[in-house]
């Protein structure tokens, strides 16, 4: 088996094993061009790795927990990071580790190298796709190359991999890794060159920066971009960038840096320089055949290639193919900072003031045209809202994933969501919230006479019981909270449906939550202990900014919840309305139709067809499903199955909260319930967030939950192993 | 519902391809467990397998008609643990006789040809499976349970 071949040693038969990178850079050298020295790692390497450790079969089994089509990007992400996770805790057998470690010690005693992906077909165009998988800069030593070799392999299965397993024929039974162990050349100025626009066949395109290019394959660091005739190599325009930093090789990795006055200045390239490129991309393309996409860097006067491989696009249609907005999510630490500050200083502080300026507003005395305006107006607030939650709340839940990653490759743990409960010991508002309801729960605890002036009260619950202390609390609660309960029930219920829970909560003891402070200050040690100085304290700005991603991804669900519920309430409003008119069912009306309706005393409204369930001879029956593990315990109970909003006001006590998925509005029950089944899938949703906070079981990522278990269904779940039982 | 009309379709598809299954009976509490080739009539409604009368099984039948039956399409590989398709059928077994017999022989045979000397000997009892439910389980560890209306 040839484990580790040179550059030089490549010959034409070696294609397939040493992948695509690995084959172009031989290729490149065998034809005089300035390549890095380098070895690659060949295909055998990998399988021989997967095949002794016995990881292949646990991929296998990770990957078809379910079915690809039933999954969501969240949850191709969670399952990367677990497959990751193992390659990360399984060493290379001694045997494989001895020639590796050889061959690498040979070459690069001391150097600092790249250690790059080198997938088999990579170079066909129809499989090139770019950022796929990883790639690492300046690693020093045998040890850590080795380490960053499986981490390599690992990236074979990359969520950005998984995501596109249909172009790239994906197959965990024979898809291999190649990789390129590359010496690392500190060069002045680096970038991409691409042969041919692929949005102007006519022109070349060059980018480059000042330092590495890393920052720039990235996005941290912008580019200046020159425009190329593609046939004389004039240059048609160039567009200098904003120089202020650039990537610098350190001791370990490498480092962001601001650039001296001088070069912020100077555009990387001269004149020269960009000719040089411009051929430089001109042999490529001759020697391989197809324009090239290619990675340079200048070191002095001389001109490498780091990589080179044919240019592809990626032609997606933005409504059917939502998978590059996946990968747009994979955001740099730089990049969350500046969103970080963007969402605290801004976005949330406008939005905190649009729900209470719209909440401070009497509905009741507008006429039903100015009502009806007012409808429209807070659908567009809302849905601009919406817009806000997926363009910067949702990407920023991504620095709870940077953290993660950052995390399990430095502390190695075996769970990998370990991350998890050092994130989330901050606050989040929704804690508080509950802590309030607790708070009032164990009044009427305590006040037996209380209990009964509620329960006898039910229907008209008087502002005010004798309880000043529970009174003033809950009027609080309202003030601070009930918005949230808009929509779910009329708003005249809301304050009784408030009661209904707390009498619920009240029923049973207050049980404390089980989360165990001492771990977490431990854990955060550990952590922080494999970093020194300047290290540590981004490793520490690391850590916070995956405190405040981890709080967001709760707290934004509650603050656009808010603006949600103020929109329901025009609506409600509206409904409350017409419903006098006779005939009309209120509660299946659309806005549409409700709008309709309020400017036309006859307006008929449509029919609502329900779809017709198709006839089989069998009952079917869900006995065991199998979902993510979301939260560790075992627990049994009661189904109650949330299928439109009110149907949680039901909740008793004890029982397991079945969803399609957990949103702010339910996560008052969650201190009443048992355990949380939940058919959205993923690690870091609002549900399995809130079950590790109270130490409950749970299970995402149960494919038709809500419509498999009835409410009422003996269920058990396992969190150890995220399944959930049915009947006895 | 999209899950039940893919479950038939496994199930039916399961059932068509297999040859054998394990038929577990049982006598004074003591289980027992053999292998039979069975078929399933097209409704699914019922399996269908033969025996001597001279065998153990059927004279646990005799006494307890309740069976349980495994089905499944492993291949003696490590992927079977993701790949493979399990069924357990739960019902009870009666044996058939007269012109019901001749009508259902042409159905086991129509599966099991070779098999034509052994269901015709006089000493074989050709016996019905009346389904009560299956249970499913698939990608190791789903299960899902199909009632059947008789």
């Amino acid at each position: 088996m040839n484990t580790a071949i040179h550059l030089r040693e490549i010959r034409d038969k070696d294609r397939n094993r040493v992948g695509g990178k690995g084959f172009a850079l031989a290729i490149a050298a065998r034809n005089r061009m300035n390549v890095p020295d380098a070895v690659v790692v060949s295909t055998e390497a990998y399988s021989n790795y997967v095949a002794a450790t016995g990881l292949r079969e646990r991929i296998l089994l990770e990957l078809n927990r379910k079915s690809f089509n039933e999954m969501r990007w969240e949850e191709m992400w969670d399952a990367s990071l677990r497959i990751r996770n193992m390659f990360l805790n399984t060493p290379i057998p001694t045997q494989l580790s001895a020639r590796l470690s050889d061959s690498v010690d040979k070459r690069f005693s001391g150097k600092a190298v790249v250690v790059r992906s080198s997938a088999p077909g990579e170079d066909s165009a129809k499989a090139s796709f770019a950022g796929l998988h990883e790639s690492y800069v300046n690693v020093r030593g045998t040890e850590a190359i080795l380490e960053h070799i499986r981490l390599v392999w690992a990236s074979l299965w990359s969520d950005a991999a998984l995501l596109y397993r249909q172009e790239l024929g994906l197959d965990v039974a024979r898809s291999t890794m190649a990789v390129v162990v590359q010496e690392i050349l500190v060069g002045e100025q680096s970038g991409v060159a691409f042969g041919k626009d692929p949005n102007d066949e006519s022109q070349a395109v060059i980018e480059a920066v000042h330092g590495l290019n890393q920052g720039l394959v990235d996005g941290t660091v912008e580019p200046d971009r020159w425009t190329l005739d593609r046939r004389t190599g004039r240059v048609i325009s160039h567009i200098p960038a904003h120089r202020d930093k650039a990537i610098v090789a350190s001791t370990e990795g490498v480092r962001l840096e601001p650039l001296p006055p001088l070069k912020v200045g100077t555009p990387p390239l001269n004149k020269e320089e960009i000719a040089k490129v411009y051929d430089l991309v001109l042999v490529a393309e001759r020697l391989f055949g197809r324009p090239q996409d290619v990675e340079w860097t200048f070191r002095g006067e001389s001109l490498y290639v780091l990589q080179s491989r044919p240019i592809t696009t990626m032609v997606t249609s933005e409504s059917r193919d939502k998978r590059s907005w996946y990968l747009s999510l994979r955001r740099s630490f730089d990049n969350l900072r500046a969103l970080r500050a963007k969402i605290e200083k801004e976005l949330i502080p406008t939005m905190t003031e649009e729900a209470a300026r719209l909440s401070d507003q009497d509905l009741t005395v507008l006429s039903d045209w100015e009502l009806v305006e007012e409808i429209k107006k807070r659908s567009t607030i809302h849905r601009k809202w919406v817009d806000v939650y997926w363009s910067d709340f949702i990407p920023f839940a991504h620095g709870a994933r940077l953290f993660g990653q950052v995390y399990n490759d430095t502390v190695r743990p075996t769970d990998p969501y370990e991350f998890m409960d050092l994130l989330g010991a901050t606050e989040m508002t929704s804690m508080e919230r509950n802590r309030m309801l607790e708070k009032l729960a164990s009044i009427i605890r305590e006040n037996p006479q209380l209990a009964e002036i509620l329960i006898g009260d039910k229907r008209t619950i008087a502002a005010a019981t004798g309880n000043d202390e529970f009174d003033l609390l809950l009027n609080e609660f309202i003030d601070r909270f009930g918005d949230l309960f808009h929509g779910m029930a009329q708003s005249t219920q809301q304050r009784s449906a408030i009661i209904r829970v707390l009498l619920e909560m009240a029923s049973r003891p207050h049980t404390p939550k089980q989360t165990e402070p001492k771990d977490v200050e431990a854990l955060k040690n550990t952590f922080l202990s494999h970093f020194q100085g300047e290290q540590r304290v981004e490793a520490d700005e690391l850590l916070d900014l995956g405190r405040t991603s981890y709080r967001l991804r709760d707290d934004d669900n509650i603050y656009l919840g808010r603006i949600e519920g103020q929109m329901l309430a025009a609506v409600e409003e509206g409904r409350r309305r017409i419903k006098n008119r006779a005939r009309v069912d209120t509660d299946r009306l659309d806005v549409e139709d409700l709008i309709q309706a309020l400017k036309d005393p006859d307006y008929v409204p449509k029919k609502t067809v329900s779809p017709e369930t198709a006839k089989t001879d069998f009952r079917t029956k869900a006995r065991q499903l199998v979902g993510q593990p979301a939260g560790p315990g075992i627990a049994r109970g009661k189904a109650r199955v949330i299928l439109s909003p009110a149907d949680i006001f039901a909740f008793k006590a004890g029982e397991v909260l079945v969803c399609d998925a957990v949103d702010p509005t339910m996560t008052f029950v969650v201190p009443l319930s048992a355990g949380i089944v939940e058919r959205r899938g993923g690690m870091l949703i609002h549900g399995a967030i809130i079950a590790r906070e109270y130490g409950l079981p749970c299970v995402t990522g149960v494919p038709d939950a809500t419509s498999l278990i009835r409410t009422g269904a003996e269920l058990t779940i396992d969190g150890y192993l995220g399944i959930v039982v049915l009947g006895e | 519902m999209k899950t039940t009309a893919h479950l038939n379709k496994a199930l039916r598809e399961l059932l068509r391809t297999q040859q054998l299954a394990v038929l577990a009976t049982q006598g004074g509490g003591q289980p027992y467990g053999s292998l039979v080739a069975f078929v399933a009539t097209d409704d699914l409604k019922h399996l269908l397998f033969a025996t001597t009368r001279a065998t153990r099984k059927y004279a646990n039948l005799l006494t307890e008609s309740r069976v349980a039956i495994v089905v499944d399409n492993r291949s003696n590989r490590d992927s079977d643990f993701h790949e493979a398709l399990a069924v357990t059928v739960m019902g009870k077994a009666q044996e058939v006789k007269g012109s019901e017999r001749d009508r259902l022989i042409e159905l086991y045979l129509s599966k099991h040809p070779y098999l034509e000397e052994f269901v015709m000997a006089p000493t074989c009892a050709l016996l019905r499976v009346t389904v009560d439910r299956y249970y499913m389980v698939s990608r190791f560890q789903n299960v899902m349970e199909l009632h059947v209306e008789q």
